[in-house]
């Protein structure tokens, strides 16, 4: 609390002026100095950034490993592109989407029929992953399913939603639903559309980053970093553990639900194997990266390493997966904080060779400095926390 | 009757395998705490052992023993070099470990592809593996048996060294209470290494047997591993009795569910009736308390 009203008024300025940067190279450099193709590219990358901020909050500052953010993803990705399908359809004057004309499906699947509406599919997109993620957390939290479990039961949820959704000939099966033509009445093949879905996308980054800012430094935030790191004595306070846990989880999955609807129009697929378990474990090594439990490591991580991916791939493909597999070993195993976590690790360094030079001129003060300094570098890296709950537990 | 004990067979070997998948497992997640995504290409290097063998050895009945032998081997000095190189640093972080050895299982996959191919490869099974044996009315293949034999006699291998050997001993201490185990001279970190190089090569046993059934591709692993995790969940930790019988059941209402309905639902409801036990039996079937997992 105290560290935050020291910093609040400093900090929040310069927050604004992160924001005014961020959009000016987010509306006004990236699509002045982007080709067409490489703007659209971003804007993928982008909808990556989104599902990140919601893995920060959840595995970064809640605890939560969560390997199937795939799910929400692609729930909110479906969603979306059953709704381009029957508005395309509908502007044919068909009854039925083409690939399922080309399938031989006779008639409408009765789960597509609310999808047609587009104020419909909008809020199933914000409510359908949210409610799927409430219920699933209700499930497992409330029950103390925790840590490894709560991981291997979200991987079983993405390993069940893709083997659903490959069996499913009626939503597309094993190669899942292309070939839009237009998003809310706009052509997709116009190219001034397709800018504006990456003036869309980084917009939507913007809000959801501000949001989770907000969450992240209010009180929530707070019992939220408590609860990963102890949660039998915020019970203790008189708090639930699994509510506080649940609303995390509930917005990550409405976060990614978000980026999902976005990726489809934006790329113009979405299969099974967007969605499946590699590619939902996939989303956290940009988190991991970045540095999972601040706000915008997660953010730069994952639009890093899908840059990465994209370059890497173009000339090596099969080099790219030793790489990304090295990255899993290399930073998770022995940088967990990051390189989020250099940038106070310099600072520290910084401090102690500048006090080592005043300390050589005037009296050491060193108290009241070292108070400080943990202090500033507010999240704290996951090692610790988690060494410290193994040994309550141990007791 | 003859529809119903088909589909007790088809339960009953789909559970042997999930069985030999989640055995290793329940070793190194249940009694170790570490959750190894590496796991399924452990079961992944069985499969390709017993290929490289069978191209080597041309009399496939020889050929299935020794693979046997090798796959285990194998699969034991992968899971043994992982833990040395790897698990030895990260034994209080378990979602970590998760991870990074999901990086290793990448790598392993690519590996595997660009040593053998992407496309997948066959086994031939030997002779006397060929056919079927009629019990209940209903065929039943031969390589089926074998495996649900080949469950059996893993399931029995392990419980009699964990109980009887000095080995198994060492292990059954460091799981209950490390630092007392070594206050009293057990040196932990060879039992670690032990315990992995025993839990990978029962995946890689795993793997071997998957051959019988099926083509052998790099991916072959990760199918298993989901569900092989799951059994362990439900089993409780650590636990052998416990592993059993949840291959077991979830073999069962998988093949009973998929009869009614469709594989791929039957994967769903089995994800559901998993969850909802869970709401019973948060622990899993059977529980000692140990080191709790973060």
């Amino acid at each position: 609390m105290t560290v935050i009203g020291r910093l609040g008024a400093q900090s929040s300025l310069k927050t604004l002026g992160g924001f005014a940067i961020a959009a000016i190279v987010l509306f006004g450099v990236a699509p002045a100095m982007l080709t067409d193709f490489r703007l659209s590219l971003l804007a993928k990358f982008l909808c990556f950034a989104i599902v990140a901020v919601g893995i920060g909050l959840a595995w970064g500052r809640g605890g939560m490993l969560t390997l199937g953010q795939g799910v929400f993803f692609g729930l909110g990705a479906y969603i979306m592109a059953m709704h381009l399908q029957m508005a395309d359809a509908a502007k044919a004057h068909e009854d039925v989407p083409e690939f399922m004309t080309i399938a031989g499906v006779p008639e409408l699947p009765s789960y597509w029929r609310p999808f047609e509406s587009a104020p419909v599919t909008i809020l199933a997109i914000a409510i359908l992953p949210a409610a799927l993620a409430a219920v699933l957390g209700l499930g497992v939290f409330k029950r103390r399913v925790k840590g490894a479990y709560f991981a291997i039961l979200s991987q079983a949820l993405a390993a069940a939603l893709a083997i659903l959704l490959t069996g499913q000939q009626t939503i597309g099966g094993f190669t899942g639903l292309s070939d839009f033509r237009s998003f809310f009445g706009f052509r997709l093949d116009d190219p001034v559309n397709r800018r504006m879905l990456f003036f869309i996308a980084a917009g939507t980054l913007l809000v959801v980053v501000a949001v989770a800012r907000q969450l992240m430094r209010s009180r929530y935030g707070e019992l939220l970093v408590a609860v990963r790191d102890q949660e039998e004595r915020v019970r203790f306070l008189g708090y639930d553990p699994a509510n506080i846990k649940i609303v995390a989880y509930v917005v990550a999955a409405f976060f990614a639900g978000i980026a999902g609807a976005l990726f489809t129009p934006i790329v113009g697929i979405i299969s099974p194997a967007d969605i499946g378990v590699v590619p939902s474990i996939a989303f956290l090594i940009g988190v991991a990266i970045g540095g999972r439990t601040t706000l915008l490591g997660p953010v730069l991580g994952a639009i890093g390493v899908a840059w990465a991916q994209t370059t890497f791939s173009e000339h090596f493909p099969s080099a790219w997966t030793y790489f990304q597999g090295a990255l899993f070993i290399v930073v998770v195993g022995f940088i967990p904080a990051g390189l989020a976590g250099f940038g106070p690790m310099a600072k520290q360094l910084l401090e102690r060779v500048r006090r080592q030079s005043a300390d050589a001129a005037t009296e050491p003060d060193a108290g009241g400095e070292t108070a400080e300094t943990p202090a500033a570098t507010e999240p704290e890296p996951a090692q610790p926390a988690a060494a410290a709950e193994q040994k309550v537990e141990a007791r | 009757m003859d529809v119903a004990a088909g589909q007790l067979f088809t339960g009953l070997s789909l559970g042997s395998i999930l069985l030999l998948a989640a055995l290793g497992l329940s070793l190194t997640f249940g009694q170790m705490g570490v959750i190894n995504m590496a796991h399924g290409e452990f079961i992944m290097a069985g499969c390709y052992t017993t290929y490289v063998v069978e191209q080597l050895i041309s009399a496939t009945g020889v050929a299935l023993i020794v693979s046997l032998f090798a796959g285990f081997l194998v699969g034991g000095l992968l899971g043994a070099a992982l833990e040395m190189g790897l698990i030895r640093w990260m034994y209080d972080r378990p979602l970590d470990t998760l991870l990074v050895t999901f990086g290793v299982g990448l790598v392993l996959q690519q590996a595997v592809r660009d040593i053998f191919g992407a496309p997948a490869k066959n086994v031939v099974a030997p002779d006397w593996l060929t056919g079927g044996i009629g019990i209940a009315g209903t065929v039943v293949p031969k390589t089926r048996i074998f495996i649900m034999v080949l469950a059996v006699v893993a399931v029995i291998a392990l419980a009699t060294a964990l109980k009887t050997t000095p080995m198994g001993r060492r292990i059954r201490a460091v799981v209950q209470n490390r630092s007392l185990a070594e206050t009293s001279g057990v040196s932990s970190r060879l039992t670690d290494v032990s315990t992995f190089f025993i839990g990978s090569g029962l995946a890689a046993v795993a793997g071997v047997a998957l051959t019988l059934i099926g083509s052998t591709s790099p991916t072959i692993g990760q199918s298993y591993l989901v569900d092989a995790f799951l059994v362990v969940v439900i089993g409780g930790l650590g636990q052998i009795k416990g592993t059993v019988i949840a291959a077991f059941a979830m073999g069962l209402l998988n093949s009973f569910v998929e009869y009614s309905t469709t594989a791929t639902v039957a994967k769903v409801i089995v994800f559901i009736v998993v969850v909802i036990f869970l709401q019973v039996r948060p622990q899993g079937l059977f529980t000692v308390r140990t080191r709790s997992l973060a």
